[in-house]
């Protein structure tokens, strides 16, 4: 045990990195999903039409009060049944991950639309513009904007959050990690490469959120 | 073409607006003026519908602006308005800001939208700022393109809400001096500023309002000249010597 054998990464690089791309098209699904569902969820909670306002809050509160393993559970077990056949791992967790994710992106959504100022509205409605294209070319571009970190530091949660897959036995990064950790018995060089490589790409998202603002505020 | 009759509002159990009663004529100028909380800003955007009124009824150019159902989307796109803090599209070139309700509202084709633009920007003194953004642009720069913004639409008439008090006084004059020639265009005009010179000049009528009521509607030289109410001389003696 006393000695290491790096080697092992190196030869299972390519496995690896399978499982990577599937953390990594995972997340970047999610992120868009989750983002145009959750301004949807945004707008119909600032809506002003009770029902639409209600069902929103409803949803946005159920999610938020709800692990995320087990709504990836959920859809795992429940779109087979409901469609009558399988999926697979990919398809469930993605739209599990999209469904969860937009509960969290609404609510960053929402306090983006709030701060846009209301004098914005009026010069839109001002020209005559309707409310969805007030909202689709004036409010929503600057409510993005202005989101724009706490977006990508909310993308950078679901990334680390895709590593749960595995309890669908879909084969992400952490898990090809785990298996070759298990068949080599290398669990002390595989766990401290995942840490890394995770960290790197997490540190370097918080940079890019760090540059982000920072650009903002000039 | 502006009616506006025994309108009231509220904010919950605050009125702001009490019986307010008052006409623009086609090609007027009129110049609402009075102390800060007295309900002109709010007066003027129930003009255009972005504040509902409780009671009364206003019309623009016959069209009924409180009526349940109003086509208010309609009715905007063809009255003009600029705000105190210009409200220029932060994200968008000066060239888009003024042609999104073109292309969006009025459907005009692209080019014919550059076109007018351009056209607009040239006579506010703007043509070569097109490109760059709001944030790149003096207050009094910002507000001239606001004009021009609204322009764009080949408006009725045109409210202004405080276009000035937001601005640097060395910025003051550029606007003003937009809206003279505005005004002497022909341009129907409702305006709400602290700007006398400019009623003197360029106002057929002045409304003063006060506690969100119209206390007086006169003739300019007459208002200036021979207020009646003592709240109008108060304010006027208050607002001139300085």
């Amino acid at each position: 045990m006393t000695d290491f054998d790096f080697n092992v990464i190196w030869s299972s690089l390519p496995f690896l990195w399978q499982g990577l791309q599937l953390s990594l098209l995972l997340t970047l699904l999610s992120i868009i999903g989750g983002i145009v569902l959750g301004t949807l969820l945004a707008l119909a909670r600032l809506s002003g039409i009770a029902p639409l306002a209600i069902v929103a809050a409803t949803y946005v509160n159920l999610i938020r009060s709800v692990p995320l393993i087990l709504v990836i559970f959920w859809f795992y077990f429940l779109v087979p049944l409901a469609l009558g056949r399988p999926i697979g791992g990919f398809y469930s967790a993605l739209i599990a991950f999209v469904l969860f994710e937009a509960a969290y992106y609404s609510e960053i959504m929402r306090a983006g639309i709030q701060s846009v100022k209301r004098g914005q509205v009026h010069a839109g409605q001002s020209t005559g513009l309707s409310y969805w294209q007030i909202q689709r070319y004036v409010v929503l571009p600057q409510a993005f904007r202005n989101m724009v970190p706490i977006l990508v530091t909310q993308g950078i949660i679901l990334f680390q959050d895709t590593s749960l897959v595995f309890v669908v036995s879909l084969r992400d990064f952490m898990t090809a990690s785990s298996i070759v950790a298990r068949t080599e018995g290398r669990l002390v060089e595989m766990y401290l490469f995942a840490a890394l490589v995770y960290f790197v790409i997490c540190f370097s998202g918080s940079m890019l959120v760090r540059s982000l603002k920072s650009r903002m505020a000039t | 073409m502006i009616d506006i009759e025994n309108i009231s509002k509220w904010y919950g159990d605050f009125r702001v607006l009490t019986d307010c009663t008052a006409q623009v004529a086609k090609g007027e100028v009129v110049v609402v003026c009075g102390p800060s909380g007295s309900g002109k800003s709010t007066l003027i955007k129930c003009v255009n519908g972005l504040e509902p009124v409780q009671q009364g009824r206003i019309s623009v150019d016959g069209d009924d602006v409180t009526a349940k159902g109003a086509n208010l989307t309609a009715l905007r796109s063809r009255i003009g308005m600029v705000f105190q803090h210009f409200e220029l599209y932060p994200h968008m070139s000066v060239l888009e800001n003024l042609c999104l309700a073109q292309e969006k509202v009025l459907k005009r084709a692209r080019a014919e939208a550059v076109a007018r633009a351009e056209k607009l920007l040239d006579r506010v003194g703007m043509a070569d700022h097109a490109a760059k953004f709001p944030s790149q642009l003096s207050g009094g720069q910002q507000q001239r393109i606001a004009i021009a913004r609204s322009l764009a639409m080949d408006p009725i008439a045109m409210l202004f809400d405080e276009p000035t008090s937001a601005l640097d006084p060395e910025m003051i004059k550029e606007v003003l001096d937009v809206m003279v020639e505005l005004a002497q265009e022909g341009m129907t005009m409702m305006v709400v500023t602290h700007e006398m010179g400019f009623a003197r000049k360029v106002a057929d009528r002045v409304i003063f309002m006060d506690n969100g009521a119209i206390v007086e509607d006169r003739q300019t030289t007459a208002f200036f000249d021979n207020p009646k109410s003592e709240r109008a001389q108060d304010f006027l003696s208050k607002i001139l010597d300085h």
